[in-house]
């Protein structure tokens, strides 16, 4: 009993719950993006990848505008962080969708694979980026990482709320708008209906005379850009503008899991994030040792799979998983 | 005769292949793989500032460079093979399996346990026939957990084995805790480091091939590829599981078990990836950490995969990789990068290979073609 007390006492504290909610952050971008990519048809398991290209992507970004450019505008170094975070994790979302969507290879095996390349892009850029470019010490860009950081002024000081709402950096709000318009647009417009429909029955789609490769590019390249936003969001706003190698860790993994617990719906993946977050450092608010503490690590995966089984032996339709997913689609196939 | 009166073409068509013959997705499979590694080479050589010559001779020297050198590539090569083997069955049962890494997590961890409480206590015998043992039950029942929910509810396998690698991940780190030899280190060390219980020990042939040699593993292996040839060529089990891979209908309508099929093919499949575990452990590494797979799960289903089941191409294709892996470490050591670089150069040749077995696959008509009837 005295332990169940500690352990909410613990919990139910501000600094706990928006530790919950900065941690939970990078899934949300991470499982939007693999949402949006799941909901054509395409298992996309190179997300953990790109999301550690986006995050060095923007490290990136950050540390060649403070190293070059004169005038520093800390505004500028921002928005150069976010447009080459951009750009690394749509060059992942290229190689897998040119590979998958047109060249048809295997969606496991391509995602893997590119798993594989973007962590070893992040780690080797990360740690080699500085040498490259002829400084000695680790990259850092904290004046950048520092914007990132930048909470809402005056909200965030009110007691309870600020801390609680209030506190976070704008990449934070920008995952929240996100998935609300994702939500929206999935649900509510044709689009979202033309998306769905390619990843359930993408054949009776190419029948209507629509472009099931444009779809599907689209929405894999645009769910891939999300995701990197993840690594950014990790990169910057968490760590403050440093790269440590293979510090975003399973986080990528993490994602995925997270659509599968918000059974491919964002609003869910929203709260389910936050959930996820506060699971993922649950551990550290224990009174246990160190290798219970590893036990509970495990927790966020337990629970998905918890999650994947009872969703499929309940067999609730608005429940599976994208009928077409991990199918390539080739008209001539039947 | 009047442009606008043509039907549309367009510019290019992608048609199925019907067949093709050896030689040619040979040739195709030669030209990705070259044109890979050029790319790699030029990339190496951007970063490094040294010649294109001298890049690829450092390359060579890391894989092959002295006699210890060659014997990592050796055993990291006949390991990576290992796993793409207990990965195929599954595979060509159409069970995406993409827990290989928590599968030899878990042997790995019932080898360790073997050898930590039972080393000073049993014949030798009798500890290498519990560690195989142990391991490949560990495997098994990690395997068979997401076939039976396959088999039963359709349960998706491939996120459901991804979830249970994580599982297995963190059971690693909880026992490298709990076993850990200084308290605070967090790692367990070398195991039984002065008795060399439960070694796998290859120094009866030091005399002939040096001491780093990894003989046993390589012969285990070896005798591994010939037993699942001919399982999956020649035996009622390989016939089964390759039916329920085409076709499930077609299965049940010449009355095959398919449950039974897909939870026997996962339990062999999960069990020597366990036994993988246990031939990393016992056999090469005498410890076992979170790092003990090294992503090799995710590696061999690649390797499994682009060698369509062959298990000689399912070697070339390891060792081709551990190659340029060995090479791209040697060249991060040299010239002071980091040795992440050859998870990049992993990753350029994959793709390339991925991409070409799309040319083997499908051919490409440009314009008005008067072949296609």
């Amino acid at each position: 009993m005295d332990f169940i007390i500690t352990v909410i006492s613990k919990i139910l504290t501000i600094s706990f719950l928006s530790a919950a909610v900065v941690q939970g952050m990078p899934l949300l971008f991470g499982a939007l993006g693999e949402l949006i990519t799941e909901k054509v048809g395409n298992l996309n398991l190179g997300i953990p990848g790109i999301m550690y290209m986006g995050g060095i992507g923007g490290l990136t970004g950050a540390f060649l505008y403070e190293r070059y450019a004169s005038n520093q505008v800390v505004i500028l170094g921002l928005i150069c962080a976010v447009v080459m975070s951009m750009l690394f994790s749509l060059a992942g979302g290229l190689i897998y969708s040119v590979l998958t969507i047109t060249f048809r290879t295997n969606q496991n095996v391509t995602g893997l694979a590119l798993t594989i390349f973007g962590i070893g892009i992040g780690n080797f850029i990360g740690s080699s980026l500085s040498r490259l470019a002829g400084t000695a010490s680790q990259i850092t860009v904290y004046t950048t990482g520092k914007a990132f950081k930048t909470t809402i002024p005056v909200l965030s000081d009110i007691p309870v709320m600020g801390p609680l709402l209030f506190s976070y950096g704008f990449l934070t709000y920008t995952a929240i708008i996100l998935t609300i318009i994702t939500a929206f647009i999935l649900s509510k417009t044709n689009i979202g209906l033309n998306l769905r429909a390619a990843g359930e029955n993408p054949a009776a789609m190419d029948a209507a005379g629509i472009n099931i490769t444009k779809y599907k590019y689209a929405a894999t390249l645009i769910g891939a850009v999300i995701s990197g936003l993840g690594g950014l969001h990790f990169v910057m706003e968490y760590v403050g503008g440093t790269w440590q190698n293979n510090g975003f860790g399973d986080r990528g993994w993490l994602s995925v899991a997270l659509v599968i617990f918000a059974l491919w719906k964002p609003i869910r993946a929203l709260w389910g994030s936050m959930i996820f977050g506060g699971l993922y450092i649950l551990y550290s608010y224990m009174p246990i040792s160190g290798e219970i503490q590893e036990l509970f690590k495990m927790l966020p995966y337990v629970v998905t799979v918890i999650v994947l089984i009872i969703s499929s032996i309940k067999k609730k339709k608005e429940n599976q998983p994208p009928a077409s997913l991990g199918i390539p689609y080739f008209r001539e196939e039947r | 005769m009047n442009t606008k009166d043509q039907v549309k073409v367009p510019f290019v068509r992608i048609v199925k292949r019907d067949d093709i013959s050896i030689r040619k997705s040979f040739l195709i499979y030669f030209v990705a793989i070259i044109a890979s590694l050029v790319l790699c080479g030029i990339i190496l050589f951007v970063l490094t500032g040294s010649s294109p010559g001298n890049v690829y001779m450092t390359i060579v020297r890391g894989a092959f460079g002295s006699q210890r050198k060659i014997w990592v590539t050796v055993r990291e090569t006949t390991l990576l093979l290992g796993v793409a083997l207990a990965l195929t069955p599954a595979y060509k049962m159409k069970f995406w399996n993409i827990g290989g890494e928590g599968q030899i997590l878990v042997g790995g961890i019932a080898t360790a346990a073997v050898m930590i409480y039972c080393g000073n206590i049993m014949p030798t015998w009798l500890l290498f026939v519990s560690m195989i043992a142990a391991s490949s039950l560990a495997g098994l029942i990690w395997g068979i957990i997401p076939a039976i929910f396959k088999a039963k509810w359709k349960t998706n396998e491939t996120l459901f084995t991804l979830m249970l690698n994580y599982i297995a991940i963190q059971l690693t780190s909880f026992f490298t805790i709990f076993w850990e030899s200084v308290k605070g280190s967090g790692s367990i060390g070398i195991i039984n480091s002065k008795t060399k219980a439960g070694w796998l020990s290859t120094s009866f042939m030091s005399g002939i091939i040096g001491n780093y040699n990894f003989v046993l593993n390589v012969m285990i292996i070896f005798i591994l590829s010939i037993l699942m040839f001919i399982y999956l060529k020649y035996t009622k089990h390989g016939f089964e599981l390759s039916v329920v891979g085409e076709s499930e209908n077609t299965a049940e309508y010449v009355g095959i078990n398919v449950k039974k099929v897909i939870i026997r093919t996962m339990a062999l499949s999960g069990a020597l990836c366990g036994f993988i575990g246990f031939l990393i452990v016992s056999g090469s590494s005498h410890t076992i950490s979170i790092s003990t797979a090294a992503n090799r799960g995710f590696t061999a289903i690649i390797v499994a995969w682009l060698a369509k089941f062959n298990p000689i191409f399912m070697f070339l294709i390891s060792l081709l990789l551990i190659f340029m892996q060995q090479g791209a470490s040697q060249i991060a050591s040299d010239y002071n990068l980091n040795e992440s670089a050859n998870d990049v150069i992993t990753g350029i040749i994959l793709f390339f290979t991925l991409a070409s077995g799309f040319f083997t696959n499908f051919r490409l008509i440009f314009g008005h073609s008067r072949k296609e009837e």
